[in-house]
């Protein structure tokens, strides 16, 4: 060693500084190789299939924007589109709404709040699967739970998931029992960042429960509104186990959504270029949606 | 983001006595302080009741699935599970070993590989940092849903389909498991890196035994967290798996309802045993899930 440490330390800081500038790229390489297969080589591919009429096995020919034209008329991606966006916002803007109340009221220091935690973060942690499955079961015709229970009330039974004017509302009732919690948890962390400083001296300045609420919380919460709204639709448009399960898109129509008409298309009907496009709308349907939020509500925002 | 925060945000314990400040006087005021234990007294039971009316389900004998009793009659009917775990025609014992595959390779993988890349964009500076990090975030807008058609085509390629590693491969890269484990790493010093790097640590070693043991609780975050995503998830292994000995849990279940239409105690008793293992994850590391949410939410 002796010896070799006169020459070392030139050689050494050379092959450590080359070091030191490789090994950045050999960590993150993986995941980008990842990325460029999985994500970013497949996005490329599916906006060239959708100018085409490709059906996932014979050669795809160019089809120029009929696909798009196509789209334009199709009256199963226009209900699609209605009942996407109405089971968005019909869950998340209410699902918001109920959590912050919810997260109020577990932070201000309630006796049992872990429970409550717990309780309500339970539905989040299982399988779309299990919890279609469940609320399937609850809302079966005429002998499901729910009609019973409501039968004690008075309340004809219903047909549910059969009815083409409750099978929408029906999975939106269940999103909302599974995505409660996790919107809960979002507003307790926002809440939790808010120094109760801030509210002492509102207290102080003579402002009621009221004012304290709208003119403190809920514009400090900004940040937090923003960031459960944009992953709240983006989520909701995404929706499609609880609808593949529970009513397979039906009766009819009347509850099927954008991801369950791309779905169909392109591994039922096999249309694979027109189910590009299909996908294509919803992602730019999703930007837009996500883009808007930000200039809008994100304007305030200070980071 | 400071290293503070990860540990303050998520776990304050208590909050501000804000209502102690004020009232305390009538009866209105004790009534109203009731209000909330009310609201989420009918919460829970909104929360709890499909938890309860399933293992009620799973537990009614067979010939006796129409009475809806909450305690099943005439007896508790435990035999379902086994039932459900051996019935013909299914491979139940099959599908949950596809699941904890399934779920257990990709936790590994993808706790490997996005620790190491969130290290890398946290703790080196390189040309081309930026735009590659804003690529991987990119890829946050582009759900799977809206990829799934090219990337079943690419796993159909690659001669994956009917193959773990055509489930497991395409979500291993992660934006989030990236970005999470950067904003926590950005928090450790760089004077414990350098002075490894004079001790002459190679910048793997750093990494392995340096910042990994620092990163616990991030780590284990990201651990819980993909698991409990691989273990529930549903579209990619229905596109990529068709045979039924690959089946995981989720679609096995499915499959279980489309054959035995009538049998809802079994799916219930399936569909128990398949959300046991990430019950038990949320209630043994509750800690951890809270402070996923506020890591990401909180990322401002």
């Amino acid at each position: 060693m002796a010896t070799l440490s006169v020459a070392l330390p030139r050689r050494g800081r050379w092959r450590r500084l080359r070091q030191r500038d490789i090994v950045p790229y050999i960590f993150i390489a993986p995941n980008l190789i990842l990325f460029g297969v999985f994500v970013l080589g497949p996005v490329a591919f599916s906006f060239g299939m959708s100018f085409t009429n490709w059906d996932g096995l014979g050669p795809a020919t160019f089809t120029g924007l009929r696909n798009y034209a196509k789209l334009l008329n199709d009256d199963l991606f226009a209900t699609a589109v209605r009942n996407t966006a109405v089971y968005s916002f019909g869950t998340v803007l209410p699902m918001m709404a109920i959590a912050l109340g919810l997260a109020m009221m577990l932070n201000a220091g309630i006796r049992g709040r872990k429970f409550f935690r717990v309780v309500v973060y339970l539905p989040v942690v299982i399988s779309w699967v299990a919890g279609s499955l469940i609320w399937r079961l609850m809302f079966l015709h005429p002998d499901g739970i729910i009609n019973a229970i409501l039968g004690n009330f008075g309340i004809e039974p219903q047909l549910w998931t059969g009815d083409p004017a409750l099978a929408l509302p029906a999975i939106m009732w269940m999103s909302f029992w599974k995505s409660l919690g996790f919107f809960t948890v979002i507003y307790l962390a926002g809440l939790q960042t808010i120094p109760p400083t801030i509210h002492e001296a509102g207290v102080i300045d003579g402002a009621n429960r009221w004012q304290l609420f709208w003119r403190i919380t809920l514009p400090l919460l900004q940040p937090t509104t923003l960031f459960a709204l944009v992953i709240g639709i983006i989520g909701s448009f995404e929706v499609f186990v609880p609808v593949l399960l529970m009513t397979n898109g039906g009766p009819g129509y009347a509850s099927m959504v954008m991801v369950m008409a791309i779905y169909r298309s392109a591994f039922v009907t096999h249309e694979m270029g027109y189910a590009s496009a299909m996908a294509l709308v919803l992602f730019l349907a999703m930007f837009a949606i996500s883009w808007l939020q930000f200039r809008f509500i994100g304007r305030e925002v200070e980071y | 983001m400071a290293m503070g925060e990860f540990t303050a945000a998520p776990m304050a314990r208590e909050a501000a006595p804000r209502g102690e400040i004020e009232d305390r006087r009538s009866i209105g005021a004790a009534l109203f302080r009731a209000v909330p234990y009310v609201l989420l007294g009918a919460v829970s039971i909104f929360m709890l009741f499909p938890f309860v009316w399933m293992v009620s389900t799973a537990l009614r004998p067979a010939g006796h699935q129409s009475e809806l009793t909450l305690i099943p009659q005439p007896y508790l009917a435990f035999e379902n599970f086994a039932r459900a775990w051996t019935y013909p025609h299914t491979l139940f014992n099959q599908y949950a070993i596809n699941s904890l595959v399934i779920a257990v390779v990709s936790t590994v993988l993808a706790v490997a590989l996005n620790s190491l890349a969130g290290f890398a964009f946290a703790k080196y500076k390189f040309p081309g940092r930026t735009v590659l990090f804003y690529l991987v975030l990119a890829t946050l807008m582009v759900p799977f849903q809206i990829t799934m058609i090219p990337t079943y085509v690419t796993v159909a390629k690659l001669g994956l389909i009917n193959n773990y590693w055509g489930v497991i491969l395409p979500g291993t890269a992660s934006a989030f498991g990236i970005f999470l484990v950067r904003q926590f790493m950005q928090s450790i010093p760089d004077e414990l890196l350098d002075a490894a790097r004079i001790d002459g640590c190679s910048e793997f070693g750093i990494f392995a035994r340096i910042i990994v043991p620092l990163s616990g609780t991030v780590l284990a975050v990201l651990a819980i967290l993909t698991f409990l995503y691989r273990w529930n998830d549903y579209l990619l292994p229905l596109l990529v798996l068709n045979r039924q000995q690959m089946f995981t849990l989720p679609i096995g279940i499915t499959n279980f309802i489309g054959e035995y239409q009538a049998e809802w105690s079994l799916v219930m008793a399936a569909s128990l045993i398949s959300i046991v293992p990430t019950v038990a994850l949320f209630v043994f590391f509750q800690r951890y899930f809270v402070s996923g949410i506020a890591m990401t939410g909180m990322k401002g």
